[in-house]
């Protein structure tokens, strides 16, 4: 018998008033998988990340996450689930250490543990300075933190890249690469560079899917297509 | 549920002892309104219904300020969805918030209420003192909850400022009234009178009918 996947999307969509977000999402990716979404601004690439983050409701199709259904059982699937959304989702008048330290409360999760993901993003000297005093890139390796304190079995990383020097990406390799062992969605703007992370490659084009596929299977022009 | 609001409780006091963004401005804002009534009107000082309206009032819309502020380090800053994303009851948000308005609005009433009484209020304040406590207090907390679920219910529109006095003050009125009726024989001019207890009691099945209903529906209004 075939195993659950992790995340599985039939005909799911999203509209924002009267303005078609996503439309017609179909996909499975089994548990240790990575989906790499590609698409231009505004192809609903955040939006999919924010349905399967239990953050937006979806208007259409049926939606599970790790053998749950999404909206009626969000509750069984938040806590394993990480997010690294454009926002760092942190408070910026606080540290990087008073920002983990709170997120760690409200996930059940020790003070140790608060620690160690400071050190795995080399912040742990800076985590007393406060965010809002911090370079872009600090403060997404913070955000890395913060999206992983709680050891998700999903990770949702919307440009996971974004801000960081190659130094700090090889760093936070481990913890949002393909090498975190995890069910990853990642987002990019840079297909040469995600489909070489993919096991399965969606490409969005104003909300509504232009290929579904493994990147072996993929037809460049479609891809190169997307972007135009 | 709460330790997840002693937590955010817990958060909230340190981003406002960092920012400073509302207590100040709630006690500036009151102290001024004294100051523009002492000059309004021209009297020495004030007593009875008139005193315990002119303080009740001035508190109500200093609580404004701090209602319309009360989520937006939540909406501009994505407290919202780092909240929603852990695996908590939600209500313990109200909770944490309703509960970080009442320290607000007890930290603003300690500076404010002694000005007032030195800029308006003709009886000495000492006699009052203990009764005006435990009225702020049960008024305080009634302003606590229906401020939480308003700013809650309208920290996601764009005219936030204009919808939060538009909702709260009218649902605020009964709490007004109680309070400022309990208050008033405490500013007799010849000196604190006995206060009628019934006003007390109103204050309080205010406060237990709203804080059950933001709790029954509180959890819909974080929904997407």
């Amino acid at each position: 018998m075939a195993a659950t996947p992790a995340i599985e999307l039939r005909g799911v969509g999203r509209r924002y008033g009267e303005r078609v977000a996503l439309r017609d999402v179909t996909l499975a990716l089994g548990a240790g998988a990575t989906l790499v979404v590609l698409g231009p601004n505004g192809a609903g690439k955040s939006t999919l990340l924010r349905i399967l983050a239990t953050l937006l409701r979806p208007h259409a199709g049926t939606c599970r996450v790790l053998d749950a259904e999404l909206p009626r059982e969000g509750h069984a699937v938040r806590g394993r689930v990480g997010l690294l959304g454009h926002d760092p989702l942190l408070y910026r008048d606080l540290s990087g250490r008073e920002n983990l330290r709170y997120q760690a409360r409200l996930f059940g999760v020790g003070r140790d543990r608060v620690e160690a993901a400071l050190d795995a993003v080399g912040m742990a000297r800076r985590a007393d300075e406060p965010v809002r005093l911090l370079s872009r890139g600090m403060v997404q390796r913070l955000a890395v933190a913060r999206a992983t304190l709680h050891e998700p079995e999903v990770l949702l990383l919307d440009e996971p890249r974004a801000n960081l020097d190659p130094g700090a990406a090889a760093l936070l390799e481990p913890l949002v690469g393909r090498g975190s062992g995890r069910t990853r969605v990642v987002t990019s703007h840079d297909p040469a560079g995600g489909l070489a992370e993919a096991d399965l490659a969606l490409g969005l084009r104003g909300g509504r899917p232009a290929f579904c596929a493994p990147p072996a299977e993929l037809d460049p022009d479609a891809v190169a297509a997307l972007y135009r | 549920m709460l330790r997840t609001a002693a937590a955010i409780l817990r958060k909230d006091l340190l981003v406002e002892l960092r920012a400073k963004e509302s207590v100040p401005a709630m006690a500036l804002f009151s102290i001024t309104t004294f100051v523009v009534f002492h000059f309004g009107l021209r009297r020495v000082g004030v007593s009875g219904d008139l005193a315990s309206g002119v303080l009740w009032v001035t508190l109500l819309f200093a609580a404004m300020l701090g209602v319309n502020r009360l989520f937006l380090p939540e909406r501009d800053q994505g407290g919202f969805d780092a909240f929603l994303l852990a695996p908590v009851d939600r209500t313990a948000m109200l909770v944490a918030k309703a509960a970080g308005l009442f320290a607000y609005l007890c930290l603003v009433e300690v500076v404010a209420v002694p000005a007032y009484a030195l800029f308006l209020l003709q009886p000495p304040l000492g006699q009052a003192l203990p009764e005006l406590i435990g009225i702020l207090a049960l008024a305080n907390a009634g302003l606590a909850i229906v401020g939480t679920f308003v700013s809650a219910l309208a920290v996601q529109t764009r005219i936030r400022d204009l919808i939060v006095p538009l909702i709260a003050l009218p649902l605020l009125v009964p709490a007004l009234i109680g309070a400022a009726r309990s208050t008033a024989p405490l500013f007799a001019s010849g000196g604190a009178e006995a206060m009628d207890g019934t006003w007390l009691v109103v204050l309080a099945l205010y406060d237990l009918t709203f804080g059950l209903l933001a709790y029954a529906v509180f959890d819909f209004l974080l929904e997407d």
